[in-house]
């Protein structure tokens, strides 16, 4: 695949997800009307109406925002303000993150995309936003501890390519969508609670309205249920292809694979957890901030639920294309 | 009959010079503003110099001639004209610059003096851009050109003066010598 087809399929799929997120909240609130108010009599379908109004809505400040709200998560903090701050030694080595943000991007043929630090010690790095235009990159403090500049350059490149490809914004987009998920499931297990009594009129009115009801309601409730469970998946598949491709392009760019692979290993090495990044945009680093011992092999659950590629196979990738370079 | 067919043909030559012609200025302007993005960070690394000269010349006073050769090759590289004459002189200072960076590590005081260090960072960053830049110009360079060169616009653009642009690259073999310094930084 060139870049051109990634961006377009990359492009597809954002829209998909967000018209998968609303059809899914659309059949939610279908149910809601079918269970909670039923369909006798002056039947006004509220459910559905306010579902597809949130899950449009939602869909659409998770695409124009979603990076604000990930960036936020994290309590990452604009480079620029912490230079503004920081004593001598540390400046060094905000100065060079931004210098090699700048190469990177000229290399890329990117605009600079606004640069973050996330306090936390665990190396790690991301990238966010829509497109190169609305682009941040993010790395973690201790990120800029362990790695040297080549290295630096090598994970800076690697995010440089999941925005130039536009891999940012569909993980953008399904991290902003799973906290959606997350929080109207907990708000619709609390509302069934809170609404056994009616469900039990409604029932009543329709009269046992037959299996096909039953039906409905059994796959309404495992949808609820399982709704975060969902959203989970869907951010792992998303993810674990495109760490090999990242990789790839990002070592076109530097021209010097081993800087990456070197990095990956110094991550790999420090296992701690990013306790900054939470579950929900762990799919958007470059290695898995949970430290899940599902991303050390490959095999069909690991390909099913793992969000990053084994960290082994990625480095033994890079080495390889060094050789070939003969570097 | 004949004469609309004539006029025909001439339409269709004007509008295939015009367009010919918008494309080439296109490209000559994309030339130009590619050519700034390198300028740019070279102008960065003439102004960086001297401040680096100043700072680690307290502690290698006895390395005069390196430090005279730096300010040399920068007031050189100041002087040259065109991205082909550039890149020869810029690679000097280069090389030049390189060793300087390797004697200064016999100096513990300059290694772990911070203000060194931000200006190494600081020259190894602008040297890194023009490096990436550079071959974003070249493309830009070698479009153009063959654009200007390939048969029939070229019967046209030298009547519109358009002219072949340089590359930014050393061509001349002594220059592309490798120093026998090591630059890589850890």
């Amino acid at each position: 695949m060139n870049l051109y087809e990634q961006q377009a399929s990359n492009r597809r799929k954002t829209w998909l997800i967000m018209l998968a997120f609303v059809a899914f909240l659309f059949v939610l609130g279908l149910g809601f009307d079918t269970f909670y108010l039923g369909t006798a009599g002056g039947f006004v379908p509220i459910g559905s109406v306010v579902a597809l109004g949130v899950g449009s809505a939602s869909a659409a400040v998770s695409y124009f925002s979603g990076d604000r709200a990930v960036l936020l998560s994290t309590s990452a903090r604009p480079v620029e303000e912490l230079e503004a701050t920081a004593g001598d030694a540390d400046r060094l080595k905000l100065r060079q993150l931004q210098n090699v943000v700048d190469e990177m991007a000229i290399a890329g043929g990117l605009p600079r995309p606004r640069v973050y630090v996330v306090p936390d010690q665990d190396p790690n790095a991301f990238a966010t936003g829509r497109g190169p235009e609305h682009a941040s990159l993010a790395v973690t403090r201790g990120l800029l501890d362990t790695l040297d500049r080549e290295e630096l350059q090598g994970v800076v490149a690697h995010e440089m390519s999941h925005i130039r490809n536009l891999d940012v914004r569909v993980m953008t987009i399904v991290a902003a969508l799973v906290g959606a998920v997350a929080l109207l499931a907990d708000w619709a297990r609390r509302g069934m609670i809170w609404g056994g009594g009616s469900r039990r009129r409604g029932r009543d009115d329709r009269g046992g309205g037959g299996a096909a009801g039953v039906f409905f309601l059994v796959i309404w409730l495992v949808a609820i249920v399982l709704a975060p469970l969902m959203a989970q998946a869907l951010a792992m598949m998303v993810s674990r292809r495109r760490e090999y491709l990242a990789d790839a392009s990002g070592a076109e760019l530097t021209r010097n694979p081993m800087g990456l692979a070197r990095a990956l290993e110094k991550i790999e090495s420090a296992a701690a957890p990013t306790q900054a990044i939470n579950r929900g945009s762990a799919h958007l680093c470059i290695a898995d901030p949970l430290g899940r011992a599902m991303n050390l092999k490959d095999g069909f659950w690991s390909n099913l639920f793992a969000s990053h590629p084994p960290m082994s196979g990625r480095i033994a990738a890079l080495k390889a294309m060094g050789f070939q370079g003969g570097r | 009959m004949a004469l609309l067919i004539l006029v025909a043909v001439v339409v269709v030559l004007a509008l295939w010079a015009v367009g010919s012609y918008n494309r080439l200025v296109g490209m000559r302007n994309q030339v130009l503003n590619g050519w700034r993005q390198i300028d740019v960070q070279l102008k960065r690394r003439h102004d960086l110099i001297p401040n680096l000269v100043n700072a680690v010349r307290g502690s290698m006073d006895f390395e005069r001639d390196t430090l005279t050769a730096v300010m040399e090759a920068r007031a050189k590289a100041l002087t040259a004209t065109g991205p082909a004459d550039a890149a020869q002189k810029e690679g000097q200072l280069t090389q030049v610059l390189g060793r300087l960076f390797a004697l200064a590590e016999n100096y513990p005081t300059l290694k772990s003096n911070d203000n060194v260090k931000m200006l190494q960072e600081e020259l190894s960053g602008t040297e890194n851009k023009v490096g990436f830049a550079r071959q974003f110009y070249n493309d830009l360079v070698t479009k153009f050109n063959t654009a200007q060169q390939v048969f029939p616009t070229n019967l046209f653009a030298n009547m519109f003066g358009f002219k072949p642009a340089e590359l930014f690259e050393v061509t001349d073999d002594k220059d592309r010598e490798v120093p026998a310094v090591d630059l890589t930084r850890r």
